[in-house]
């Protein structure tokens, strides 16, 4: 059994409204000093067996063409066993 | 332990939560009675939903018989009160449905989706009538624009329509944005939706024969909005708050949108015998409905269903509000079909049970007989409540209260006519509602003829001969304060006139009526009034109440919301291209008013900017609305006429602001002899309408109003070159001869600015 | 033999039976096409139209891109095959790789419907050879995830190779990069456009009938060429 966790966020340079929305409301809810809030999908999949070699690979891929755009966004891909 | 029907037969005295399930002690003992035991749980959980104020219309049941009872004789009704949706005859062949209904407490909860489902909610609703649906309305109603709940509700509700009928594909074409202290705690938001079908193509909600297999298909069933209906929609909120919080129902517009094609298509192949959408009470109303229309008799597998959440019990189960899920029967032969073209849409289905003609609905769980109920007794045989009411003692006082010159200060001087125009067309209810409308897409399907702000929304039905249709939504609930029998007339006589001046024939009546709590008296005696003064009307104009929807329990503690009979009118245009738009066209049109201007200000929009409601509405008159409806469409299919306005909401000089701000071309206007300015300004007397006559037109224009007894009196010219003269070169200007003149730009900025400003950019 | 021009309906397509009706207006005869065949029918050109396909799961068009028709698509508008890509087929096409950068979420994040003004920029292409170079037209535009991004880098190369075919006039409705409204590929024959030309193809429905020369242009160059 593997879950494999895939945050996905918009790149640095690209606007993110949803976050800097997010980031208003958190002063006027009082937090404050807020530097930055990005706002991004998590994506999370379990999986029967383990995740190794090719099936890890494509899994990779799959982060890069499928789950994210890599035009605006980044992924970072973690496994947990 | 299962609550099964044995189990009820050998427990009998088991303590039941039949008040948490929202019913009365005599409803239990009413239903022990029809079923000689006690009910099971499911069966209990059943009869709290169907039995619900919002499912049942027990409370209101013995004055909505009023539609059917004094229902105009006319051949274009084609299917009545108490299906789905009234379907009404447009000619060649074709028929359209249309409905309104209510959403309000799931929208003061969960604002977007309460809003968003209300859109799903009424387009199956027309689906299920075997109609394409064509166009969605939502008439709004919301407390003080600048109230922070208003600020918290309202851009929710927008985006949550939006949302869901934007992913539908469906054009917004109109409704109603209105704010009025009276809403506050409670919005209103109802939701409309309009389609059309080939005659041969309706179908109705109707379980028949016998072995016919009954198919659960769409979304899969979860735990949302489980009693939303018995606990949400029965019972007010008390001061604090929305202290109900059960699951509100969460919706897919792209399931919603895969669900119409699907549906669609089965019902063009011909494929199903019957059809029921799943709303409130869910697969509970869908069974017991199907049942009862058809042979009377179902047996259903409740395990069968297609679950979301797999620890839901039976009595969740068959609660469950989910959306976008639909019920059909079908035949044996026909089900391998039926199943292939809802897996092309990727739509789920699975057979749940079959009708039998043993007069009883049985739904089983694992085995366990755990429903035995004759489906009437759930669906249609539901408690009639004959609700005692009474006039309110405050009703005179509050009638005797006019607005005359001595109660209310009237502006005189030009200058404060000038400032009470700008007042008025910057106020919350007359200003733009471009910042909302905005939100929705008005021009997918390519048949949009007019939409917001024209005084109707158009449709074409058929693209190769140009029949359309029209609706409009109309309710000015101080009215119906005032007078509650005179107030729903006039909301008729408003969508009446609405459809008439877009140059549509009026054919038939939908309505929303949205009230407080049937336990009071004074509500109730509202309720009776606007029931009757609604059926008494339709009587008389000839056009008949074709369905609709009742909301109750509109009220915070003891103070219940103005009684608001929203009411909806749809018209017939045989070809849209003759429609009446409201925006003028040319230097030397006409501007004429047609009917008779008095004084009257009560309950208008002049009066409630001074903080005041008070004395009678501005008298009703049908015969004139039947008249006026006549000349303008006479006048629009006889290409007299180059736009129109019909003339309410601050009065004269509000309709004529509008259309110059929808031409963007200014005119010159007079004041006519006899009357007093502001009377003539903004008065609202009604059975009025602005017409635009290009001077070719004019003498058969003012011979045929004359020959039909119709008070004509021109009153403008459309001018583009006033500029200059009035100090404002190269710009279009408004002049009122000896009071005031005004630039389009000026009023542009004062009627733009005020949503944007309330409700951000 | 009039042109044969496709359209594709996925899931959640909106406005397809409307992209068919500026197809027959312009002259050519629509071919409905659907997601799940891979086959184009022997069509000459294709349109992907505006609506929410796949729900907008996941990022808009991103699902559509896997859909059989697609492949087919994408192989044969890299052989010159005219595509154009309205709205929610501009996401698509990005998606897709056929054309560079991508649509994201509205600046102001709100649906935006209104009738918008538009400038030509380049009449090179197989979708806008029937306008005038600068010619100002008003069409409908409609959409929550309009906002065109790329980089400076692939911005730059646009406008330098005349790529960047429409730009939005009167104020930017949606935050788009530079004012982009709809961009080309190199060849010219795949087109992306934000707003929506299929909405104003009848003067008693549209603002305008300025979209008919989008379809109008494709067509002539197919009967040129045939």
């Amino acid at each position: 059994m593997a879950r494999v966790v895939v945050n996905v966020a918009l790149k640095p340079e690209i606007l993110d409204p949803q976050g800097r929305a997010v980031q208003g409301a958190l002063g006027r809810l009082g937090l404050g000093g807020v530097t930055d809030v990005r706002q991004g999908k998590q994506f999370i999949i379990d999986l029967d067996g383990d995740l190794e070699g090719d099936r890890a690979a494509l899994m990779e891929k799959l982060a890069e063409e499928l789950l994210s755009n890599p035009v605006i966004e980044d992924f970072t891909l973690t496994v947990e066993n | 332990m299962i609550d099964s029907v044995e189990a009820a037969k050998t427990n009998p005295l088991s303590e039941q939560p039949w008040a948490e399930l929202g019913l009365k002690q005599d409803e239990y003992e009413s239903i022990k009675k029809i079923l000689d035991r006690r009910p099971t749980s499911s069966e209990l959980a059943m009869y709290s939903v169907m039995w619900s104020e919002h499912c049942s219309y027990k409370s209101s049941k013995v004055h909505l018989r009023q539609f059917g009872d004094k229902a105009p004789k006319t051949d274009a009704l084609l299917v009545g009160i108490g299906e789905n949706a009234g379907v009404v005859d447009i000619g060649d062949g074709w028929a359209v449905t249309f409905k309104v209904e209510s959403h309000n407490h799931p929208s003061y909860v969960e604002p977007y989706q309460g809003a968003a489902t209300g859109v799903g909610g009424i387009v199956r609703d027309i689906i299920s009538m075997g109609a394409r649906p064509l166009a969605v309305m939502d008439p709004l109603r919301f407390g003080a624009a600048d109230a922070p709940d208003t600020r918290r509700v309202l851009p929710g509700v927008v985006a949550g329509i939006g949302g869901y009928g934007n992913c539908l594909g469906l054009p917004n074409i109109g409704g109603e944005l209105v704010f009025d202290e009276s809403y506050a705690g409670n919005p209103l938001v109802n939701a409309l939706c309009v389609g059309s079908m080939k005659h041969a193509d309706i179908h109705l909600a109707s379980a028949k024969g016998v072995g016919n297999l009954v198919v659960l298909y769409g979304a899969r069933t979860g735990g949302d909005g489980i009693g939303g209906v018995s606990v949400l929609a029965s019972e007010t909120f008390d001061a604090d708050g929305p202290a109900k919080r059960p699951s509100v129902q969460v919706g897919d517009p792209f399931m919603e949108k895969l669900l119409i094609e699907a549906t669609l298509e089965v019902l063009h192949a011909g494929l199903v015998e019957g059809i029921q959408d799943l709303g409130g009470a869910g697969i509970s109303c869908a069974t017991s409905e199907l049942a009862s229309n058809g042979e009377g008799g179902m047996h259903v597998y409740l395990d069968r269903v297609l679950l979301r959440d797999a620890s839901l019990s039976p009595e969740e189960i068959l609660m469950s509000e989910s959306q976008e899920r639909m019920c059909a029967v079908v035949t044996p032969e026909k089900i391998d079909a039926f199943m292939q073209l809802c897996k092309k849409w990727d739509v789920e289905a699975v057979v749940i049970g079959e009708v039998t003609d043993t007069g009883r609905l049985v739904i089983e769980w694992h085995g366990e007989t755990i429903v035995d109920v004759p489906p009437r007794s759930v669906a249609h045989d539901g408690p009639v409540y004959e609700r005692p009411f009474h006039r309110p003692s405050w009703q005179d006082a509050l009638q005797a209260d006019a607005p005359t010159p001595e109660r209310l200060a009237r502006p005189e001087s030009p200058e404060a006519l000038k400032q009470t125009l700008l007042d008025l067309i910057s106020s919350p209810n007359l200003a733009s509602k471009s910042w909302v409308t905005s939100q929705f897409d008005r021009y997918v399907l390519g048949n949009t003829i007019l939409s917001q702000p024209e005084n109707a929304g158009m449709i074409r039905v058929d693209e190769e001969s140009g029949l359309g249709v029209a609706i409009s939504t109309d309710c000015n609930a101080r009215f119906a304060k005032l007078d509650p029998y005179a107030g729903a007339q006039l909301a008729l006589a408003e969508s009446y006139r609405n459809i008439s001046v877009a140059g549509a024939k009026p054919l038939a009546v939908t309505n929303c009526l949205n009230f407080g709590s049937p336990e009071d008296p004074e509500v109730m005696w509202q309720f009776a009034q606007a029931t009757t003064g609604l059926a008494d009307a339709c009587l008389e104009l000839g056009i008949p109440v074709t369905g609709g929807n009742v909301s109750f329990y509109n009220q915070t503690g003891d103070t219940a919301i103005h009684p608001t009979p929203v009411v909806g009118v749809l018209g017939v245009i045989d070809d849209v291209d003759r429609r009446t738009p409201m925006a003028w066209e040319d230097d030397g049109e006409l501007i004429y008013v047609l009917g008779n201007t008095a004084d009257e200000f009560a309950g208008g929009e002049w009066a409630h900017l001074q903080g005041h409601l008070g004395g009678l509405p501005p008298k009703v008159d049908l015969p004139m609305e039947r008249l006026l409806s006549e000349i303008m469409v006479a006048a629009s299919r006889d290409g007299m006429i180059t736009a129109a306005h019909d003339v309410s909401d601050g009065g004269v000089g509000v309709a004529i602001t509008e259309m110059a701000l929808r031409a963007n071309i200014g005119a010159r206007f007079w004041i006519p002899d006899h009357i007093d300015p502001f009377v003539f300004l903004f008065s609202e007397s009604t059975a009025r309408a602005i017409a635009v006559i290009p001077r070719t037109e004019e003498l058969r224009f003012t011979e045929m109003c004359a020959a039909r007894g119709m008070s004509a009196t021109r009153f403008g010219v459309v001018d583009s070159g006033l500029g200059a003269d009035s100090g404002h070169p190269d710009e279009q200007v408004i002049v009122f001869d000896s009071l005031f003149t005004l630039t389009v730009d000026q009023l542009r900025e004062a009627n733009e600015a005020t949503l944007p400003a309330l409700f951000g950019g | 033999m009039s042109a044969r021009i496709g359209v594709v309906t996925f899931p959640g397509s909106l406005d397809d039976a409307d992209a068919a009706r500026a197809i027959r207006i312009a002259g050519a005869t629509p071919v409905a096409l659907w997601h799940g065949d891979a086959d184009l029918h022997g069509v000459d050109a294709v349109v992907l139209p505006g609506g929410f396909s796949y729900g907008d799961y996941l990022r808009c068009g991103a699902i559509a891109k896997f859909a059989p028709v697609m492949s087919l698509i994408i192989e044969k508008a890299q052989s010159g095959l005219p595509v154009l890509g309205i709205c929610n087929g501009f996401q698509i096409l990005c998606e897709s790789h056929l054309l560079p950068g991508a649509l994201t979420r509205n600046d102001h994040q709100h649906f935006i419907c209104q009738d918008q003004k538009l400038r030509i920029e380049s009449t090179e292409t197989l979708w806008t050879s029937d306008f005038a170079l600068g010619q100002e037209i008003v069409i409908p535009l409609k959409n929550g995830e309009g906002g065109y991004v790329a980089s400076e880098a692939t911005l730059d190369e646009l406008f330098a190779e005349n790529r960047v075919i429409a730009t939005y006039q009167g104020g930017n409705p949606n935050g788009s990069y530079r004012d982009i409204a709809g961009i080309s590929n190199k060849a010219g024959n795949v087109v992306g456009l934000m707003p929506h030309p299929e909405h104003a193809v009848e003067a008693l429905t549209g603002p305008t009938t300025d979209g008919i020369p989008f379809f109008a242009s494709v067509v002539k160059s197919l009967v040129g060429a045939s």
